[in-house]
């Protein structure tokens, strides 16, 4: 533990991007420039989102990670034991226990609570870039919150595919203001995201932290005749039986046998345990003698 | 009448080279102005301080905006300016692929200044799109094919098609037919012709082609060194030409 | 209608050492509304350069020539190009147009230009075709494939579209049969009887006497004559 600093980053950077945080917590949306900095993994495994959560961390906290929803994934892991032994912090699968939760992809399905910050990583952040590959101009076109660009993007879907076919990092406008990328999670969490708690998105390779404060209004960008739609397998969990919850689809058998299961893992085990049980589950307790 | 442009001495300097030098002119909505010039003579840093890409070092550029009347788009503020590029204001390039976003099809990109100005409902938005695909000559199938799919012609058609859709009042354009077909050019020469008098545009077209500025250009200006040498009804230029160069420019011209 | 005061014209030749030529000194005479007046002279005296000045299309350097109530000499572009699209008309000895325009679209510009719809204004310029024999086959191609005697035609459909109260004609029979002809005279006629002033040049002596009031010699504004 000696070895390195409280959560591996030296003091003067935790301040830079703390500074960096509150000014994305003051200007909901809003893209924030910050000297990222290099982290003991490469790029794309969640270097900005570690950043961010180290930053915010503190002794007392309890950790939480999760990578598409799962805490038991290699990225969630690594990053879940890097923090162990950099921070010696308090970690847990369980999403109401947890104080800090770092992301990759997913919202948790149990509403968070007042008190408890969300970190995301991010890989690209602006939402813009696909379609105008020049950062000044971005940034031109958010300061003049000249947007029509974005919907080109959805214009495009539609034409193509009959429907809005973009299923992950769905734009989003923030507070009325600011279009935003909410990082690749699933359109299905986008309306999670108005919520009690801190949303903090880290960006490592792009150098960008963006935030949005509790209780942000935050609009799914859509057309009159095309309005948004959160869209999810149509399917129960077949371990919990969950309706409400996203599901990763799964081919258990060279016979093209499928299930369906709750992408967020904590959320259906605390199912299970309460004695939920899905169409192919099993009981909780056989399951784990 | 109040003119829809009211240029003054407006000069652009790079670095002690003069890009263009003291160029004052009014121009009345419906009027079709062309400017000609060798290369180098100033021509498109003109058209560049005009349409706000440039910021000239002196003079004013005065716009009859809708709501407030003449102001000087040198002074107002970006936003303002850019509002009314994708508005009022329509800039056909030379190179469509400067006009055009070529990885977004042809319905995005004329739809995308309609989004702009904030159009939310898909359905008129791709009406609008295919009616003006339609007057442009471009058949309502290609409407979800790229621009990269398209000929040069039709990629030019296009672009007018994505800055007229919003219904400008003022158009400029940059050598709209350079680099085309002359049988490709004669086409969209009068399709050019056929919605200004329909729309009653007004447009200031940069070109060295004296034939295309005879056939569209109501008036015309002739520049030499960053200097206007002489201006007139485009006919009686080309005819009677006074200034030196322009007589030069107009006795150089091959014959077919 | 049309009245010339006093106007005076010289081409200055730049690259080639600067030579001055005057051409026209002094032009002085009124066109009244109804009336045809027909320009006469040598070859070279100035006939077309006098009624280019008219049009506006050469510049004129001293006099007034009043056509309406616009001074063509001190007119503004715009004040000229409003002159040409509602008042004075000009049937001039080349057709210049738009390649690949379709013929009627040609006829029928100066009425679409006036504000009528597309529909009259095609229709009228179908019966201005049809009245000149062009041949209705020929009328959805572009003039510029046309034999002379057809394109003139075609000028002078055009030119005739729209009732003009001012109209010039620049040699309006010159390569066209006796029927044609004919056409164009009458049209002429009816132009002049609904009050239109009409300025003509006419090599064609014939066509002259039957339809012109009276003669203005260009040769007594040529330089050469007041030395």
């Amino acid at each position: 533990m000696s070895a390195y600093n409280f959560a591996y980053l030296d003091e003067q950077t935790k301040r830079m991007i703390r500074r960096a945080i509150l000014k994305g917590l003051a200007i909901p949306g809003y893209q924030v420039p910050f000297a990222s900095r290099e982290m003991p993994m490469p790029y794309g495994w969640g270097t900005g989102g570690v950043q961010v959560t180290a930053s915010v961390l503190m002794p007392e906290d309890t950790l939480k990670v999760i990578d598409q929803g799962a805490d038991d994934t290699t990225n969630a892991v690594s990053i879940r034991r890097f923090f162990e032994r950099t921070a010696g912090v308090a970690v847990t699968e369980a999403t109401v226990e947890a104080s800090v939760i770092q992301t990759r992809h997913r919202i948790p399905e149990e509403p968070l609570q007042a008190g408890q910050i969300l970190v995301y990583q991010v890989p690209i952040p602006e939402p813009l870039r696909f379609l105008e590959p020049s950062e000044v101009e971005t940034r031109k076109m958010h300061s003049l919150e000249e947007y029509g660009l974005m919907h080109v993007k959805l214009y495009e879907d539609i034409s193509q595919h009959g429907a809005i076919a973009t299923a992950y990092a769905y734009p989003v406008k923030v507070e009325g203001r600011y279009v935003m990328d909410p990082s690749p999670i699933p359109k299905f969490d986008n309306p999670k995201l108005e919520m009690e708690a801190i949303q903090l998105f880290g960006a490592g390779r792009e150098q960008r932290i963006y935030a949005i404060p509790p209780f942000t209004q935050v609009v799914s960008l859509d057309f009159d005749d095309y309005p948004f739609a959160p869209t999810k397998a149509d399917h129960a969990c077949d371990l919990c039986g969950a309706e409400d919850s996203y599901l990763d689809e799964l081919i258990v058998d060279d016979a093209g046998g499928r299930m369906f299961m709750c992408s967020d893992t904590d959320y259906c085990l605390t199912r299970r345990k309460a004695g939920h049980i899905g169409a192919q589950g099993v009981p909780y307790e056989e399951a784990s003698v | 009448m109040t003119p829809l442009l009211q240029v003054e001495k407006v000069s652009k300097y790079y670095g002690r080279r003069i890009g263009c030098a003291d160029v004052s002119f009014d121009l009345y909505p419906g009027e079709v102005m062309g400017i000609v010039g060798e290369s180098g003579s100033g021509k498109s840093t003109l058209l560049s301080c005009l349409a706000g890409h440039l910021v000239p070092d002196s003079g004013a550029v005065r716009f009859d905006t809708r709501a407030d009347g003449l102001r000087d788009t040198v002074t107002m503020s970006e936003p303002e300016r850019r509002m009314l590029g994708r508005t009022d204001w329509a800039f056909v390039h030379q190179h469509a692929r400067d006009g055009l976003r070529m990885n977004v099809s042809a319905g995005g990109n004329v739809g995308e200044r309609l989004m702009a100005v904030n159009a939310r409902h898909y359905g008129e938005i791709r009406d609008k799109a295919i009616d003006w695909l339609g007057r442009v000559e471009i058949s309502d199938d290609r409407i979800d094919d790229r621009p990269t799919a398209f000929s040069g012609g039709m990629q030019q058609r296009l672009q007018i098609a994505r800055n007229l859709v919003t219904g400008p009042r003022l158009v400029f354009m940059d050598e709209p037919t350079g680099g085309l077909d002359v049988s490709v050019q004669a086409r969209l020469l009068d399709l050019m012709r056929g919605l200004v008098r329909e729309m009653n545009l007004s447009a200031i077209i940069v070109t060295h082609d004296l034939a295309v500025v005879r056939l569209l250009a109501d008036r015309l200006m002739v520049m030499k060194d960053g200097h206007m040498v002489e201006t007139g009804l485009t006919d009686q230029v080309l005819d009677d030409p006074q200034h030196a160069y322009t007589q030069l420019l107009v006795s150089s011209v091959l014959q077919v | 209608m049309i009245n010339v005061r006093n106007v005076t014209k010289s081409f200055t030749l730049h690259n080639q050492g600067g030579v001055e030529i005057p051409v026209v000194v002094g032009a002085s005479f009124q066109v009244a509304a109804g009336s045809c007046v027909a320009l006469v002279g040598a070859s070279g005296a100035g006939k077309s350069t006098l009624m280019r000045m008219i049009y506006g299309n050469y510049l004129t350097q001293s006099g007034q020539i009043i056509v309406g109530d616009t001074d063509v000499v001190q007119a503004q572009p715009r004040e000229i190009l409003k002159l040409r699209r509602e008042t004075l008309g000009y049937v001039s000895q080349f057709l210049r147009v738009v390649p690949r325009v379709s013929t009627l679209d040609v006829v029928a510009e100066p009425l679409l230009a006036t504000g009528h719809a597309k529909a009259e204004a095609i229709a009228q310029a179908a019966a201005l075709l049809a009245r000149l024999n062009i041949p209705e086959r020929l009328w959805t191609l572009s003039p510029t494939t046309f034999s002379g005697g057809e394109q003139q035609r075609v000028n002078i459909a055009r030119g005739f579209a729209h009732s003009y109260p001012a109209l010039l004609l620049d040699e309006p029979t010159a390569s066209l049969d006796p029927i044609n002809r004919a056409t164009v005279l009458e049209m002429i006629q009816e132009a002049k009887a609904r009050g239109a002033a009409i300025i003509g040049i006419f090599h064609d002596q014939a066509a002259r006497e039957a339809i012109c009031d009276h003669l203005i010699d260009v040769t007594a504004y040529a330089p050469r004559s007041a030395a």
